[in-house]
């Protein structure tokens, strides 16, 4: 069920050069079931900005009733939303979307999971969510250069983890997809770039089940502005199309126009 | 009877307040929220007689106070809304309006001809001014005299009353108003989006696809509420306001500029219970203003 709620801010820090991370404590906690959903966050009371900014879950902490939401600094919505200090509440309207089927790898078999930049914390929950069922994970995040790595270690707790970066500050220099041509896995469940998606999609929705996580521009969150909608690709110049908000974010490989 | 009854033509309204057409799709998605049966009516989403896909994305741009958008008609076409939507929706008690859209006279007519015989559409809104589709629409909305013909083209073909939403993208808004009054209309909805448009600082490009959109939000609210002034001296049918409403307090304003029901549109994006707030806010409004009934509220500023 989608609620709309004042949640609490239990901590809120920059792990990374201009990535934060904020916990928030709320009841919609309860709600959050699926690794990969998002929820639309009112970054400030007002009519600046107006909309809300949707934001992936990384981590959903039932017993505490609280969850992390890992973001970076962008434009006015977010860095007024990194301002807001411990105690102060926030506008959060959620959960929102289908996230990653984690069904989809049997339990003994291995998922790569690829993130890219900004769309690794997303991964953070599903890394779990896949152990917790006794799926072997590997892992690889791609960052632009090292003073915006983040959760390397929390991710090398759950499993096998490659951090690149595209100027070689830091791990293997070079793109996710340099590192995965000598592992072996049975699934792919990605989510950062458009580029970074294609090629996963390109090179591997063939012979392997692949899950990728889209951005989009969105308005309302909920399906009903149809802002966010992209084509399928059985139909990709038709009248046939997907709502990232609501049938996605996390889509098939091969299900919808990148 | 309840302090926010209001009849108007084709419509008996429990309250004034409903969603606006563009911002509610079909109502599925806010059905999962709320109880449908407490709105006022249901302006469903633009019809075309066939399926449109609607615009390239970015489709939508944030803005002081409102958003910009060129989403481009996207609806499923007439078969699929009066075979799947409209039977959906009828498990409500609410009346719906159905906004009508087209390139050619003869769209506006087929689509009209057919919706207004669903059950449950109790009136059309004919969509005469989207600034967002490349033929038809916004012409149809600026030339009196084509709004006009169109105005009593529809009529001639519709079963039910038929309302006609103005674009504000005119220079006499009361020409436009009059014209479709001659034309047989049975109310005015008015107002839609101002045509607009944002640039990226770094690319210097439009952020829309469509390069321009229309503007919604808070920040058109005095510009509608001046237009439903002026038109509704004006005129003697009825007018729907819309334009930036978010709380009870706004729909008091547009009832005092001369309007007799409200359509609440972008606010249903930024919060999707905006308009069952409104609906529980509007009765102690009133009681705090003084009013026993919120029709008294309407052309307040000018009678």
């Amino acid at each position: 069920m989608i609620v709309n709620e004042n949640c609490t801010i239990v901590s809120q820090k920059e792990i990374a050069g201009n990535i934060h991370e904020l916990i928030l404590r709320g009841e919609l906690s309860t709600e959050m079931q699926e690794p990969g959903q998002f929820v639309h966050v009112k970054v400030a009371d007002g009519h600046d900005p107006l909309l809300r900014r949707p934001i992936s879950i990384a981590n959903i902490n039932h017993e505490k009733k609280e969850f992390t939401l890992i973001y970076r600094l962008e434009g006015r919505g977010t860095t007024l939303l990194s301002t807001k200090k411990e105690y102060e509440t926030v506008d959060i309207l959620g959960p929102l979307g289908h996230g990653f089927p984690i069904e989809e790898t049997n339990p003994g078999e291995t998922a790569l999971l690829v993130g890219g930049g900004i769309g690794v914390p997303p991964l953070y929950e599903l890394s779990q969510q896949l152990v917790a069922r006794g799926v072997k994970v590997i892992h690889i995040l791609g960052f632009q250069t090292k003073e915006v790595v983040f959760y390397e270690e929390k991710f090398m707790e759950l499993g096998e983890t490659f951090v690149t970066t595209v100027d070689g500050t830091y791990g293997i220099k070079g793109f996710v997809t340099d590192v995965m041509k000598d592992l072996s896995f049975d699934t792919i469940y990605s989510c950062g770039p458009k580029a970074m998606l294609k090629a996963l999609e390109t090179n591997y929705a063939a012979d392997k089940k692949v899950y990728l996580s889209l951005e989009e521009r969105m308005g309302c969150g909920i399906g009903a502005c149809f802002a966010c909608v992209c084509h399928t690709a059985d139909d990709p110049t038709g009248f046939s199309y997907k709502k990232v908000c609501t049938d996605g974010p996390v889509f098939k490989a091969g299900e919808v126009v990148l | 009877m309840s302090r926010l009854e209001i009849d108007l033509p084709g419509l008996h309204l429990k309250n004034p307040v409903m969603p606006a057409s563009g911002c509610f799709g079909f109502g599925r998605e806010f059905g999962n929220l709320y109880n449908l049966s407490d709105l006022g009516a249901i302006m469903i989403k633009a019809t075309t007689v066939e399926p449109r896909f609607g615009n390239p994305t970015p489709r939508v741009a944030e803005t002081s106070a409102g958003m910009l958008n060129a989403i481009g008609l996207q609806n499923p076409g007439l078969e699929k809304v009066l075979n799947e939507e409209l039977p959906w929706l009828a498990q409500y008690d609410v009346p719906i309006i159905a906004n009508v859209a087209g390139s050619t006279e003869e769209d506006y007519v087929e689509v009209a001809k057919r919706i207004s015989t669903a059950p449950n559409v109790h009136a059309l809104e004919l969509n005469i001014s989207c600034p967002n589709v490349k033929t038809g629409g916004i012409a149809f909305g600026t030339i009196p005299e084509v709004a006009k013909s169109l105005t009593k083209k529809v009529k001639e073909v519709s079963e039910v009353p038929v309302y006609v939403k103005l674009s504000p993208n005119v220079t006499n808004i009361v020409e436009m108003a009059k014209a479709v009054e001659d034309g047989g209309a049975d109310g005015l909805t008015m107002i839609n989006t101002l045509l607009g448009m944002r640039l990226d600082l770094k690319s210097g490009n439009t952020i829309l696809a469509n390069k321009t959109g229309g503007l919604s939000g808070p920040a058109i609210k005095p510009v509608a509420i001046r237009m439903i002034y002026e038109v509704s001296q004006q005129v003697s049918i009825p007018i729907i306001g819309m334009g930036g409403i978010e709380r009870a307090e706004d729909v008091i304003e547009f009832f005092y500029a001369g309007a007799s029901a409200v359509a609440v549109g972008t606010a249903n994006f930024v919060d999707p219970f905006a308009c069952p707030k409104i609906i529980k806010d509007l009765p102690e409004i009133l009681e705090q203003l003084g009013f026993d009934h919120i029709s008294e509220c309407t052309g307040r500023s000018w009678k």
